[in-house]
This record gives structure tokens, sequence and C-alpha cells, in this order.
């Protein structure tokens, strides 16, 4: 499957923020779903999740299972597990940490059910995982909140948790995943 | 829980409540819609790819930061047109974008970098995730229910946490 080129993906990313605003007065953000999802599911007592989640955030988990029904229509209609048309520079980098199967969007070497039997398979889905939501919940958003919408919108705030997703990302990329990838 | 509805007298209450559902539903599937449109975009850019992910924190394509400056482009741009011109949402109230409080700042570059650092394990930020699940990679049901997880975990150390 061959990239949409970035000239075309990002303009239409950026669109969602005043599609959104249009539709509803809504603030492009993903990641409020996942408190949205908590408070609607686990019983608790933490203020931070007492609140009308259906009114707050109803828009929200619409946009969220949306998003996933595209991915399906892509994975359906697409074929997304073609091999990766990737630079040759990081065709080296990731062979160098022992992935040897570029077909599909994610290194099935890395990714499967299978590799949850393994310490980097549960370091990478599970721990990777559990840094996403507390960390997107501490920083009061994601990509597409903060480093999307919080940039366009010239807001401070948003500029420094950018700068800290990509510190964290540096950090994840060139010690983390070398170390627990070795061979 | 308690739910307190208000109904005017002058209206049957039936009548209301069928059309205050309609409208919800019609409300959501709008949104469903606009996240459809968005999830096929994310996949076919292949911006919810391990892969592409590795290449931009390695610095070795410029894919990923073409699509993150040309969408902060187009949403600035759009923010500037919308208040140059006073455009209001469809049900006409004026379209407001609340600011963000730096307090401290700490939450912002600690919980980022924490964020930043799974984004890189995992390969893809919570609408990715939904997307790649969707594509048909199940094993990605495990990142989604850990990100619930920490969510719940930020949620219980609040209070503790500084801000």
């Amino acid at each position: 499957m061959t990239a949409w080129p970035w000239y075309v993906a990002g303009p239409l990313i950026g669109l969602f923020v005043p599609a959104l605003l249009v539709v509803g007065n809504r603030m492009f953000g993903i990641s409020s779903n996942l408190r949205h999802v908590c408070a609607a599911v686990l019983p608790t007592r933490a203020e931070y999740f007492r609140y009308d989640w259906r009114r707050t955030g109803g828009w929200n988990l619409a946009f969220a299972f949306g998003i996933l029904l595209g991915g399906a229509i892509v994975g359906l209609t697409a074929a997304p597990d073609g091999t990766m048309q990737l630079a040759s520079e990081a065709h080296v980098s990731m062979t160098a940490l022992g992935v040897t199967d570029f077909r599909g969007l994610v290194p099935r070497e890395l990714f499967s059910w299978t590799a949850l039997t393994t310490l980097p398979g549960v370091v990478m889905l599970s721990g990777g995982g559990l840094l996403i939501g507390f960390g997107t919940a501490y920083a009061g958003g994601c990509t597409s909140g903060h480093a999307i919408a919080g940039l366009a919108d010239l807001q401070t705030p948003s500029l420094v948790a950018t700068l800290g997703f990509f510190a964290g990302g540096l950090l994840g990329t060139w010690v983390v995943l070398p170390m627990l990838l070795r061979h | 829980m308690t739910i307190t509805l208000t109904v005017p007298t002058s209206v049957p209450s039936s009548a209301t409540d069928s059309t205050a559902i309609s409208r919800r539903v019609a409300g959501l599937l709008v949104y469903a819609t606009l996240g459809t449109l968005f999830g096929i975009v994310l996949t076919r850019a292949q911006v919810v790819s391990w892969f592409r992910i590795q290449e931009m924190f390695r610095f070795q394509s410029f894919h990923m930061f073409g699509v993150l400056g040309t969408a902060v482009l187009t949403a600035a741009l759009s923010l500037h047109l919308i208040r140059r011109f006073g455009v209001r949402s469809v049900d006409g109230t004026p379209i407001s974008v609340p600011a963000k409080a730096m307090g401290t700042g700490t939450r912002y570059w600690l919980g980022g970098s924490l964020f930043g650092l799974g984004w890189a394990l995992v390969g893809a930020c919570p609408g990715p995730l939904l997307a790649v699940l969707g594509s048909g990679v199940t094993v990605f049901l495990v990142p989604i229910l850990s990100a619930l997880t920490g969510t719940w975990l930020y949620g219980l150390l609040r209070p503790r946490l500084p801000h």
C-alpha cells in the first residue's frame, strides 16, 4: 500500500480542527476518550472520573469509534499488508533492531500475540500503552490536542507538551528500543 | 446517579423525548462519520505505522514532519479565518477555543515526555491505536487496554502529582 503523500494527508488532518468547531464547537482531541471510557465503566471515587461523560464525551466517543471503522475500511479495501516503502536508512536501522518483515503497518515480529510472551513484547505493548494512557492524561492531550490543535492555536502549554512528546520519543527510539531489542 | 429531565409543560413529553433522542443520534452519526474519514486518512497516510514513527524519531524521512507541519499550518490558518470572520458553529453559537492553563508547566513536559516514550514504543498515539486495531492487528487491544489502565492510574494519583 503506497502512503498518501504528506502534502495531501497533512492539510486533510488539519481540516478536522475547523470541521469539529463548526459542527459543534468541539475542540479536536482524541486522548480524552480514555478518560471518558474510564468514567463510563470503572466505578471509582476519584474526582477525575466524576463528571457527565455522556454530555462531555459522547461526541468524542462517536468520533473514536469512527477512527476504528476508518481503519477497518482501509484494512478491507486497501491491502495494508503490502511491503512498506521506507527510507533506506530506516530500513537499515530497523534491521539492526531485528526486524526482518517489512510487510504491514506494524512489524509482525514485534506486534503479535506470540510476541506478548517475550519481554520486549510486553514492554512495548503493555508498558508503551500504559505510558500513553498515563502521559496523555497527565499532559492533558496527545498529538491531536496538543501537537496539532494546541500548536495551531499558538498555546504555550501545547508547545511545552509537544517538546516533551519528542524528548520522550527520542529517548524511546535511541535508548530504550535498542536496549530492549539488542540481539 | 440522578437524572433530571426538564420538559416544557406545553409539549407532550413523549414527542419532546423522541425529538431530542433522534437529534442526539443524528449528532453522534455526524461525529462518527468525521471520525471514519479521519481514520481513513490516518491509515492511508501510514502515520499509524510503527515504521513511520521510527523514521520520524530517527529523522530519516520527511513524511511525518510534513504531515504534522501542514496539519498545524492548515489548522492555524482555519482558526485565523474563523476569528477574522466571526464564524459561528452550525447551532449558531460563537466558536470559542479554550486556553490551556500553564500552571507550573510540570504536567506538560513530564506528562508529555512519558507519553512520547510510549508513542515510540508502540508506534502509535491514541487515534492511531484504534485505526491499527481496526485495520486488523488484533494484538493492539493490549496497548489500548493498557492505555485505559494508565489513564485510570493517573486519575487515582492526580491529587498527589505536581501540575
